[in-house]
């Protein structure tokens, strides 16, 4: 056993355990650090836990797009990021219009409802299109070509928002209904972080649900599984990829929806960042894998929440906040040295990307 | 494919161009382009805009329909002029029954008039015509012959070109007395004047149709002189480049020195990513991080406000460089087995922990946190410093210069031969025997010292650096540049910054839109012309496998105007 140990551990080897083991102590010895001062209440940790609980399925709804397309086309949809911030951005226009005629407040769950279809129909769209006019005419191309057409298409898709609806933040109308908290135990949730976690979380077992229960769902993971194969037993590849991006977009734009009732503001910008987390997340939970999506976005929610005081203060950094995109980035660059994989991940990525 | 599918091609290309062209027209750009005339009274840049994205679609919609069917060509390319005729009007016609400003911020009046050839409602019926009229110019183009097609291209993108900079051209002219009256007489006050574009259109037209008539046969006399001879012209033809290059700011004034520093920046830059992507296939989108390495230690080392150091810039440039090159080696290694796309966010991310880190409180008293640092003393030798554009200008051209020799020795080295093989295939490369870590590492390594160089000549440039220059565009940037210009290609780089950055920094009104247009190019350049505006010899091979003497390539045309 021990025999061949010099040539299977190379020095690349060694010197990523040493980056590992140092973020590993860093870790420790801040969360001790931070735990032994007792600066935190038990009463704090619940909130972050709820905040990255709620941001954390946010991640989730969009990660599963990227991991979905991922499994059809074996490619990064790096334009998912533009579908999630299309939908909330358009959906605004019919938000702040019932908000003006006072019928958001006297009838906030249909009107709601409204402004997660718009938005859902939007992303779905604009998913469709980038499809069938960016990608569909690469299908056989190297795999730089596609990806570079998505980098593309995401900035194309940005600016093309920044120019329709202009360059400001816009700021979501407060639903009142959605004000205030709840008391559980003792412990408080605040309403709206309780609605986008319940309704994300009804999304993503809809969306589960169709992928294994439907014809089309299994259609879908057939075509994820051999492309050929899938055509050979009668199913229309290019009709399941299609569908593929407009169930990613739907799920995308009533993610959108949440964040913009979470964050309260949209901006042509906006999905930027999220976009990266979500990817991140699907690389966490093992991408191509639905389950390991919905984990990986929670995961990563919960530590870019609990991460910068858990591990940071006790370090004595200033403002640990700042780095919260930080700790989200160093999980992605870890996972993806360490156990590219992911957590239930069972595709190669060394092998395939 | 069925004669009855054959019209599908015009109505798939008529509906994609409608929803560019009212794509353009609600996004401002078509209002923002109407402020400046090509040809002075007679066309201005918005409808130059309008009627190019028509005549591409048309010409596609053709290019898509078999050759043999030359009456479904016109059909074709005519439905989808037609077509994008016809949505512009349903939108002027939307435009007036609704008030879609209240959404679209950008559908003003202003853009209706426009639409409407300057009268409004009435007069929108012409827009119909003349979309159908641009379609079947690109119908007929394309049933040309080849030399004709190259000749119309070729004098209307002069015409336009020579239009769109004339902002440019104007004030260099004039500047020399003996130019003034001549400068007058090609030029408006907006726009060329009539007689000029005639006289450049078939200036141009001349130039093209003689080269594609007697091309062969210089080329023939190029390649029958002597070696001795060959060598005398090509020597003959670099020392007049070097020459133009050494005058350059003299003759461009302050503005155009400028933005020529601004390109030299993105050609050093290019430079270097062209080592990591072009040579040795590494999709590295977090290459900022090192751009922002080479300005920060520079910065740190020279600027008092820090006093730390208060070095020269010419002492600190050393250990700017060393230290991206150090950079770009340990970042490398956690990459190192990763391909593609994963590689791409990885490296994404190293640049956005490394802005974050720069931008936070916690590093603040070392990197000045938010407001950055200024003070950075100019570079200066012997007395002489490069403080304007003008003189900023030489030293950038020396960092070019160096980079594009090392960048040439490296290209056909035993390393850059490494670097191709393992872009074209890690595994048959490692199978032949190349130490895959080593290599990588130095494409990493190289790439990174070339960017912390061209950072190190921003610090000084600029005086100071923030964190916010430091940003995910720049890598974007610098990808386009290389993708645009041809992966790999040096003399792709110098052209995708010059079509990138350059023109933008000319077009004010480009400015809101940059980002726009690049993203549209990468999109378009991947669907139509994935190996570049000025490939490698051997990518352009890769790409035409089956087709070797194919028309030859429209687009360096373009690239030139």
């Amino acid at each position: 056993m021990l025999k061949g140990w010099k040539e299977r551990v190379t020095g690349t080897d060694i010197a990523m355990w040493v980056i590992g083991a140092l973020i590993l102590a860093v870790v420790i010895v801040g969360s001790v650090a931070t735990l032994a001062s007792g600066r935190y209440a038990g009463r704090h940790w619940f909130d972050f836990m709820v905040f990255g609980l709620a941001q954390g399925s946010i991640y989730a709804l969009i990660a599963m797009g990227y991991t979905m397309v991922y499994g059809v086309l074996r490619m990064i949809n790096f334009a998912h990021s533009e579908v999630f911030m299309s939908g909330p951005y358009t959906a605004y226009y019919v938000a702040a219009a019932f908000y003006k005629s006072g019928f958001l407040d006297s009838n906030p769950f249909l009107s709601m409802t409204v402004v997660f279809l718009v938005a859902m129909a939007t992303s779905t769209l604009i998913a469709y299109l980038l499809e069938r006019i960016a990608y569909r005419p690469l299908r056989n191309a190297p795999r730089l070509i596609p990806l570079i057409t998505a980098i593309g298409a995401s900035f194309f898709l940005q600016y093309m928002f920044r120019g329709l609806y202009g360059p400001g933040f816009q700021a979501y109308p407060v639903v009142k209904a959605l004000e205030g908290q709840f008391v559980f135990l003792g412990l408080r949730i605040l309403k709206f972080q309780a609605l986008v976690i319940v309704a994300a979380a009804v999304l993503m077992f809809a969306l589960y649900a169709f992928l294994q229960r439907t014809r089309v769902g299994k259609a879908i993971r057939a075509v994820s599984e051999d492309k050929d194969a899938a055509y050979l037993m009668g199913i229309d590849v290019d009709k399941m990829i299609s569908t593929t991006f407009i169930i990613g977009g739907a799920a995308a734009g009533a993610a959108g929806v949440l964040y913009a009732i979470m964050f309260k503001q949209v901006h042509f910008f906006m999905g930027f960042i999220p976009g990266i987390k979500a990817f991140t997340a699907a690389v966490l939970g093992g991408i191509g894998n639905i389950p390991g999506a919905m984990l990986g976005g929670i995961f990563l929610g919960l530590i870019e929440s609990i991460g910068p005081s858990l591990f940071l203060d006790g370090l004595g950094i200033v403002a640990p906040y700042q780095l919260k995109d930080a700790i989200a980035f160093t999980m992605l660059v870890l996972v993806l040295i360490f156990r590219p994989t992911g957590i239930l991940g069972e595709r190669l990525a060394v092998k395939k990307a | 494919m069925s004669r009855f599918k054959l019209w599908e091609h015009g109505v798939k290309a008529g509906l994609l161009s409608s929803l560019m062209t009212v794509l353009l027209s609600l996004m401002g750009i078509v209002e923002a382009f109407s402020q400046r005339q090509i040809v002075s009274g007679l066309l201005s840049m918005d409808y130059a805009l309008l009627g190019t994205m028509v005549v591409f679609m048309g010409y596609v919609a053709a290019k898509r329909t078999s050759r043999t069917e030359p009456m479904w060509v016109v059909i074709n390319s005519l439905t989808c002029g037609m077509i994008t005729g016809g949505m512009l009007l349903l939108l002027i016609l939307t435009g007036e029954a609704v008030n879609l400003r209240a959404v679209l911020v950008n559908a003003s009046p202003a853009l209706y008039k426009i639409l409407g050839f300057g009268h409004g409602l009435e007069a929108s019926p012409l827009l119909f015509v003349s979309g159908a009229l641009c379609g079947l110019f690109a119908g007929i183009s394309y049933l040309l012959p080849w030399a004709i097609r190259r000749t119309l291209i070729v004098s209307l993108v002069c015409v336009v070109g020579a239009g769109v900079l004339q902002d440019m051209i104007r004030p260099t002219l004039a500047a020399r007395e003996v130019l003034a009256g001549f400068s007058e007489w090609v030029f408006s006050s907006n726009g060329l004047t009539e007689q000029s574009a005639a006289a450049l259109f078939l200036l141009a037209a001349g130039i093209t149709l003689f080269w594609s008539l007697k091309g062969k046969a210089v080329q023939a006399g190029f390649k029958a002189l002597p070696g001795k001879g060959q060598k005398a012209v090509r020597w003959t033809g670099i020392a007049v480049l070097i020459m133009i290059l050494l005058v350059l700011p003299q003759v461009l004034g302050l503005f155009l020195s400028e933005v020529v520093t601004i390109v030299g920046l993105y050609v050093l830059l290019g430079l270097g990513l062209n080592i990591v992507l072009g040579y040795a296939g590494l999709f590295d989108l977090g290459y900022v991080a090192f751009f922002a390495i080479g300005a920060y230690v520079t910065a740190v080392l020279t600027s008092p406000e820090l006093g730390f150091f208060s070095l020269s810039f010419w002492a600190a440039l050393p250990f700017a460089v060393v230290t991206g090159i150090f950079a770009g080696v340990l970042l490398g290694i956690p990459v190192l087995k990763m391909r593609g796309d994963y590689l791409a966010i990885a490296t994404l991310g190293f640049g956005e922990i490394i802005r974050i880190l720069v931008l936070s409180d916690w590093l603040r008293p070392w990197l000045g946190g938010a407001q950055g640092i200024g003070k950075i003393p100019k570079a200066s030798v012997a007395g002489f410093e490069f403080g304007m554009p003008q003189e900023i200008y030489y030293l950038i051209l020396a960092g070019c210069v160096l980079v594009i020799f090392f960048s040439l020795r490296l290209r056909d080295s035993r390393l850059g031969r490494a670097w191709k093989a393992v872009r074209e295939d890690e595994d048959v490369a490692q199978a032949m025997g190349i130490n895959l870590v080593a290599t990588k590492l130095l494409a990493f390594g190289t790439g990174a010292g070339f960017s912390a160089l061209s950072g190190a000549i921003f610090a000084t440039k600029l005086t100071s650096v923030y964190p916010h220059s430091m940003n995910v565009m720049i890598s974007i940037n610098v990808v386009c540049i290389i993708i645009v210009g041809g992966m790999g290609s040096i003399p792709g780089v110098i052209v995708g910054a010059i079509a990138l950055v350059g023109l933008p920094e000319l077009l004010r009104e480009f400015a809101e839109y940059r980002l726009f247009v690049y993203g549209l190019a990468l999109v378009v350049m991947m669907l139509v012309k994935p190996e570049g505006l000025w490939p490698e010899a051997v990518r352009r091979r890769e790409f035409h496998e089956e087709i070797e003497e194919v028309e030859p390539a429209a687009s360096t045309v373009s690239a030139s105007s």
